[in-house]
């Protein structure tokens, strides 16, 4: 770990104390997880304090943990299912921070809304409503972004189909664009396989 | 007296200065803009969602196809993250390849944005200038990848291959005499690296005669000077990077404050602006591209095959990653059983997640993976500089007269592939 990441880690740990849920660096970046209740506070901090000087905030998306890993091998059925995962950037500090936050309910994904700390965030909060079904507290613009107008579900989520639930074709009797439910089979060309570690001598490669 | 009211104008999806399918909702009062509301989605293919479905290298490919104006640069965040999740070392000449076509793209990208936002606010000649040049870079890319377009050049290990020692020729047919063709075969008489440095040389002619055009010129000015101004608080408040960041005054590259490949070995300059208008930011691509032109010079001295030290391999060695030569393939068992697992199953990518980004002509493009350690990527999710940008739409246009909310998308540099993915 080089000596600016133990800096910021430090200065973190300090200014937040028990407001961190876990702290982790892997692959030369920081990760902090916290939880929905200090979600807010802890990104004010992150933008205001001297020592942290978060001022850009570069990324926020969706993330849906239901299939993550072996699924049949680790019970997720209590885990929480959707995290707000944001990447932050100081450029007077010139460091970055990956901020991770997980709604509690999984029928109905809730966390704070961050406009109002950055404002470039508005159009990333729209986007994982739209694909994740996160809501947002307190934004007040959260509507759909990128799917289309009417659309109904968040494809993004792992239990929604890549072809999608609905095709759209030209219905010559009604004779107009109509929507009926996708015709095609769904087949996968490649599996999705997790080997185990060293599968087929390959080295070890968790360098932290 | 007569009642007045604001009433909403539809801009798009199908609008020339849209640069692709922009829907826009102004909400005018007479003809000053008073809302802005960008609907976007129009082009929305979610590569995301693919990118799940498919092996680490057949994703691959999307990455062109967002910012098509600018291609191959939108892999290297892709394979820089998947290398950084393997820790698989790249050979320094593909790493110098890489560089000298990130600084290509980089021109051929601001040489459509220069040209079409010139284009946008009525000078005409303008993009028939910059498109002469990207005939050129066009022609470059194809030499190299095979595709005039979506090269799909950069691999998790380094590049796909090597740069070709004959740049192709044209021939005498019905529509070019022999005099036409010998003339514009006199640059291309020897190896790629002659024909770019060919290029590199001539371009700074191309730039004076784009700024004679453009820089002092009345009109350009008027559309241009006092448009769109974003303070620096704002700038880094709505998320700006790249020439929208700059153009406000702030001086981040991340070519040189967070420095990746061998950009810590190159020298180059970063220009920054000083008002945050529109005419600032042309005049930061302007001189962007110049100096995109000083690194590919400094990247073609390092990669001549006469200097010992450019030479060596583009791809490493690692064969869970990157194949076997075909020859070594046909001769021996264990490379031919890496070939077939290695396009059959694919790259095993230890779980972690990482976030990788690069200087993108538009600004700050980054890649964020979760790996589960199986074949295909857990969630991968794509910044784009356009997004963000253009997000700040309501911002910079309001207040503005209508026919300069044609002026700041130019500014912006959008391009859906990019904003919609």
């Amino acid at each position: 770990m080089s000596a600016k990441l133990e800096t910021l880690c430090q200065s973190l740990q300090n200014i937040l104390g028990e407001r961190i849920g876990t702290l982790t660096t892997a692959l030369g970046e920081v990760t902090l997880v916290v939880s929905a209740a200090n979600y807010k506070g802890v990104a004010k901090t992150l933008r205001d304090h001297p020592d942290l000087r978060f001022d850009q905030l570069i990324d926020l998306c969706g993330v849906d943990y239901s299939t993550y890993g072996d699924a049949a091998a680790t019970d997720t059925a209590g885990s929480p299912r959707y995290a707000a995962v944001s990447h932050l950037l100081s450029v007077e500090k010139n460091w970055r921070l990956r901020l991770r936050v997980f709604a509690t309910d999984n029928d109905y994904p809730m966390v704070d809304t961050l406009t109002d700390v950055w404002n470039s965030v508005n159009w990333f909060e729209r986007e994982a409503f739209d694909l994740f079904g996160i809501m947002f507290n307190g934004h007040t613009d959260l509507r759909r972004i990128l799917t289309d107008y009417g659309f109904i579900g968040h494809p993004f989520r792992k239990d929604f189909p890549i072809f999608g639930n609905v095709e759209m074709c030209y219905d010559p009797e009604k004779k107009r664009v109509i929507y009926q439910p996708v015709t095609i089979e769904p087949r996968t060309v490649t599996p999705r396989i997790i080997r185990e570690e060293n599968y087929g001598g390959a080295q070890g490669t968790n360098h932290g | 007296m007569a009642e007045i009211r604001n009433y909403t104008l539809n801009f798009g999806p199908q609008h020339p200065a849209a640069h692709g399918v922009l829907r826009l909702v102004l909400e005018m009062d007479g003809e000053v803009v008073v809302r802005a509301d960008p609907h976007i989605g129009l082009l929305h293919r979610a590569t995301e969602k693919l990118a799940e479905e498919r092996t680490w290298i057949q994703s691959l490919p999307y990455l062109d196809r967002l910012d098509y104006t600018s291609m191959i640069i939108n892999e290297h965040p892709y394979v820089m993250a998947i290398e950084r999740l393997l820790g698989v070392e790249v050979p320094l000449r593909a790493q110098y390849i890489r560089v000298m076509f990130d600084e290509i793209t980089r021109i051929h990208n601001h040489l459509l944005s220069i040209g079409t936002q010139a284009l946008d606010v009525g000078a005409m000649t303008m993009v028939l200038y910059t498109f002469r040049e990207r005939e050129d870079i066009a022609d470059i890319l194809e030499a190299t990848t095979g595709a005039r377009m979506h090269g799909a050049y950069y691999r998790p290990g380094g590049v796909y291959r090597d740069l070709p020692d004959r740049m192709p020729r044209y021939e005498v047919n019905k529509f070019k005499n022999a005099e036409t063709v010998r003339q514009l075969n006199e640059a291309r008489s020897g190896s790629l690296l002659d024909f770019i440095e060919d290029f590199t040389n001539r371009f700074p002619i191309y730039c004076d005669e784009y700024e004679t055009l453009l820089t002092d010129n009345r009109i350009w000015k008027q559309r241009l000077v006092g448009i769109g101004v974003v303070s620096p608080e704002r700038a880094l408040q709505l998320g700006f990077s790249g020439p929208m960041l700059r153009g406000s005054g702030i001086e981040w590259d991340l070519r040189r404050k967070q420095p990746y490949e061998v950009y810590d070995r190159l020298e180059f300059d970063i220009p920054v602006g000083v008002e945050g208008d529109c005419y600032d930011r042309y005049l930061v691509r302007m001189e962007e591209m110049r100096q995109a032109n000083r690194i590919i010079k400094q990247c073609i001295a390092w990669l001549r095959a006469d200097s010992a030290k450019g030479a060596g391999p583009v791809m490493t060695d690692n064969h869970k990653v990157a194949p076997p030569s075909r020859e070594k393939m046909k001769g021996n068992m264990e490379e031919l059983i890496h070939h077939f697992k290695l396009f059959t199953e694919g790259i095993h990518v230890p779980a972690g997640e990482v976030y990788s980004s690069i200087e993108h002509a538009k600004g700050e493009f980054g890649v964020y993976l979760i790996s589960d350690g199986a074949n295909k990527p857990y969630r991968f999710k794509l910044r784009s500089a356009a997004y963000t940008h253009l997000s700040a739409m309501n911002e910079m246009a309001k207040g503005h007269m209508i026919a300069d909310a044609v002026t700041i998308i130019g500014t912006m540099d959008i391009v859906f592939g990019d904003v919609d993915r």
